[in-house]
């Protein structure tokens, strides 16, 4: 395999071996990762105890359309991601191409959703502050400094998945990647469907507390 | 070489998406319905079974090593360390200080005025 001497790095003996140490490393930073967002989801938690009746009024003010419309662009955006590694194993060029300018169209989707959705919340008064209109403030006030920041950093992260998969595209566009080596578009992915799950737990957290009545 | 990563088929990850849409669409339906404290219980599980599906075979973890999957693990066992020794504090406190006096948590619940809360700056009015 002398055309992919050039992927393997010096340090490492057989691409195998290159291959595992990514992965773990990948999979460390994502732990960080569920910790970053661990302590997050540790506030909302104590807070949701403390003031259970003030939570469920305020989530019935997001919009679950929304919210259940996002969820559902995530996850095909993860299938997309998860085929177009699958294209990389293959050794098809073309569709590994397609399938990462798919990921990548559905996660430009899930934002401008998102925009549509932080616009209504805004002209609805959800921004704790003087013009924040929802009863029971300040306990209401509480879950949506939670609603916003979380879902603000998941946006954030996104956002940076939008960058890392529009690199690995262009890359893969230029061929750099074979069935023996395409160890980025995988690890890429992995941080992509870690975006994906942050989102399936905000989900029900932030939108499904109180919906029956 | 190739087969070094098993590679999944085609058809599994469709079947995997349908999966994790249906549940979406579950845990929307559950939503409708009261069933008091298990709603949150039930939105858990379903979520918890929605990133199984999506670490298991999107992120590979089922075929991978079990080095793999200590990594994979260790972030959840740090947060369930965190959420666990966080709550064993929240979910027991019978009594707090307030106004230099103890009062039962359970007598001033969630509707107690704001100044009283955790929200509340310290040395607050009082």
């Amino acid at each position: 395999m002398p055309e992919h001497a050039a992927a393997l790095a010096e340090q490492f003996e057989t691409l195998e071996q290159q291959e595992d140490a990514a992965r773990l490393g990948l999979w460390t930073f994502l732990a960080t990762e569920i910790l970053f967002f661990g302590g997050m989801f540790m506030g909302y938690i104590v807070y949701r105890h403390a003031y259970p009746e003030a939570f469920a009024i305020a989530s019935k003010h997001t919009n679950v359309f929304y919210g259940t419309l996002n969820t559902a662009i995530l996850l095909t955006s993860s299938l997309w991601m998860a085929l177009a590694v699958n294209a990389a194993q293959v050794g098809s060029s073309k569709m590994l191409v397609r399938f990462l300018l798919l990921t990548i169209l559905f996660a430009v989707g899930f934002l401008v959703v998102k925009g549509f959705e932080y616009t209504e919340d805004f002209h609805e008064h959800l921004v704790p502050g003087p013009s924040f209109a929802v009863p029971d403030r300040p306990r209401s006030e509480m879950f949506f400094y939670f609603y916003w920041a979380m879902t603000g950093l998941h946006g954030l992260h996104v956002l940076i998945g939008i960058g890392v998969l529009s690199v690995i595209t262009v890359l893969s566009s230029h061929r750099r990647f074979t069935p023996e080596y395409y160890n980025p578009v995988e690890m890429s992915g992995l941080y992509w469907h870690f975006v994906d799950i942050v989102w399936i737990f905000l989900y029900p957290l932030l939108y499904l507390i109180d919906r029956h009545t | 070489m190739s087969e070094r990563t098993s590679t999944v088929s085609r058809t599994t990850y469709v079947v995997i998406w349908a999966a994790l849409m249906a549940l979406l669409l579950l845990t929307w339906g559950m939503a409708q319905f009261d069933f008091g404290a298990g709603n949150t219980i039930v939105a858990m599980l379903i979520a918890v079974v929605k990133m199984s599906l999506v670490m298991l075979i999107f992120m590979h973890v089922r075929y991978n090593s079990s080095l793999t999957w200590v990594f994979a693990g260790a972030g959840f066992l740090w947060l369930a360390i965190m959420v666990s020794f966080t709550l064993s504090d929240y979910l027991t406190r019978g009594t707090i200080r307030q106004n230099g006096v103890i009062s039962f948590y359970a007598e001033s619940p969630p509707n107690h005025p704001p100044e009283q809360g955790p929200l509340a700056p310290h040395g607050g009015s009082r």
